[in-house]
């Protein structure tokens, strides 16, 4: 579980988060949802540490990550598996050396136990006879399941995806929002999606946090959003026709 | 000038942060034995070509410059020598380096900041400037002396073959030169200045590649600027080293 508390963050002279308090819980598929510039990615990544927030407090299972030292972050970042926009895969690696990057570094199994948690990882995002070939040879889609593979290697508590769907076919967009909950359950790990995919929200959305200009607009889960009147949540969710219609 | 200030204070930051202890050290040693082979060995084609020409013009216009008959020819052999090995050899070619090694590194960790994937090394607990500048930094270091000493070599070769075949001395008149006086304190100081030339290339560039932001566009700015400020660090360390050294 993972609890965000008074979270403020500015840039500048614009506060991009405002007062966020949310829960993100295990097990689920949590998503953080809104508009595009309404502050999901500086949520997310303050959670992770990439940005410092200007006040407020981030813990994971009940321990404060804003106010460990760098050494105790970075041990704790071992347990974080994240899933970034465009894969962000090392392209001078082949798709083998990506998934066994963080085993060569943090653990001491042999080259056969490691080749199986690669195979093992492959298999899982459904992917086969990609071992070698580098990514810059990858599809769109298996550069996201490549980056799933590498972010569930060290078995990690805590997932992010940021836009997981984005730049994929609707079909593709299924597969991974599939792909994203089922290793959610069967690890039992805390997810944390960030998206404006109304797809993936209807499909995946366990426990739902609405950024609206920098602050929680709405929570709630994916079968209280048709019937929920907030104005925020009916802007950003009706804005597509397709959904008017659903609600009609 | 507030802004150079702060730069420079961002840039000792990121020194910092580089030189901590390794999380792995075979992947480290790993990491530093593939930095020497792309940044040092792939880049001794140039280095040899143009050292080879470099040391054949400097034969040719030091004959034109002692053709009077009552200096003797072996000087043209002994002052390609010392000009190799004072200041074409170590400074041309770190000025060389700096524009091929300098903008290589500025790019690629420039494009490994706006693909995320320093961000992912940082996700995975990494310590992002010491896993990816480190091992640059020791490889130049260690690697960059090499191709000075390579490049004197060849340099003395390309003055020897321009200096036979071009009929300006003969062979062993050219010998005689090249052995005359030597003093190997000068190859002390041409190898010490090495040092801090492949220092200066290899931070600068990675610094200027690591606070990289933007697109495509910001990644061909930051090697720009790696290359620009690489070459003028260099000319003013290759200044004040000279003056403490040889003064």
């Amino acid at each position: 579980m993972i609890s965000v508390s008074n979270l403020n963050k500015t840039f500048g002279l614009k506060q991009v988060l405002k007062d966020i308090n949310f829960t993100f819980e295990t097990g689920k598929t949590n998503l953080v949802i809104g508009a595009s510039g309404s502050g999901k990615t500086t949520l997310i990544k303050c959670m992770v540490g990439l940005h410092f927030p200007d006040s407020g407090q981030i813990s994971f299972d009940g321990e404060s990550f804003l106010e460990m030292d760098k050494k105790n972050q970075r041990e704790l970042r071992k347990e974080i598996g994240m899933l970034f926009q465009g894969g962000a895969l090392f392209d001078y690696l082949t798709v083998e050396e990506n998934i066994a990057f963080p085993l060569n570094l943090f653990t001491d199994m042999s080259k056969e136990e490691k080749r199986e948690r690669v195979d093992f990882c492959l298999k899982r995002v459904n992917l086969s006879n990609v071992n070698s070939l580098f990514p810059s040879e990858l599809s769109g889609g298996m550069i996201k399941r490549v980056a799933i593979a590498r972010a569930i290697s060290m078995k990690p508590k805590y997932l992010f995806c940021d836009e997981p769907n984005s730049g994929l076919d609707p079909q593709t967009s299924i597969i991974i929002d599939n792909l994203i909950q089922e290793i959610t359950q069967e690890y039992n790990i805390t997810t944390i999606v960030n998206t404006h995919d109304m797809n993936s929200v209807m499909e995946i959305g366990d426990n739902i946090a609405l950024i609206h200009e920098g602050k929680l607009a709405w929570k709630g889960d994916k079968n209280e959003i048709i019937r929920s009147s907030n104005k925020e949540l009916n802007n950003f969710v009706f804005a597509s026709q397709l959904f008017q219609k659903i609600k009609a | 000038m507030i802004e150079g200030i702060k730069t420079f204070g961002q840039y000792l930051t990121m020194l910092g942060n580089v030189f901590s202890i390794p999380q792995n050290r075979k992947v480290y040693f790993r990491r530093v034995i593939d930095e020497m082979v792309k940044l040092g060995v792939n880049s001794l084609a140039i280095v040899s070509i143009i050292s080879l020409f470099m040391g054949a013009v400097v034969t040719i216009q030091t004959g034109l410059q002692l053709s009077n008959p009552f200096i003797p020819k072996y000087l043209i052999g002994y002052a390609t020598r010392e000009s190799l090995i004072l200041e074409f050899s170590p400074t041309m070619i770190a000025l060389i380096l700096a524009g091929k090694v300098g903008s290589s590194i500025a790019s690629e960790i420039g494009t490994m900041r706006v693909s995320e994937q320093i961000d992912a090394l940082e996700i995975m607990g990494i310590n992002s400037a010491s896993f990816i500048i480190q091992p640059k930094i020791i490889a130049s270091v260690l690697f960059f002396p090499f191709l000075v000493v390579i490049s004197m070599a060849i340099g003395m070769f390309g003055g020897f073959l321009a200096a036979t075949l071009g009929g300006i001395i003969s062979e062993a008149e050219f010998f005689q030169g090249l052995m005359y006086w030597f003093e190997p304190y000068y190859i002390f100081y041409a190898l010490f200045k090495t040092v801090f030339f492949a220092f200066a290339i290899s931070s600068i560039s990675s610094f200027f590649g690591y606070y990289t932001k933007g697109g495509a566009i910001a990644v061909g700015k930051s090697s720009t600027k790696a290359v620009v400020y690489s070459c003028i660090v260099v000319l003013i360390i290759n200044f004040i080293i000279t003056q403490l050294m040889l003064a």
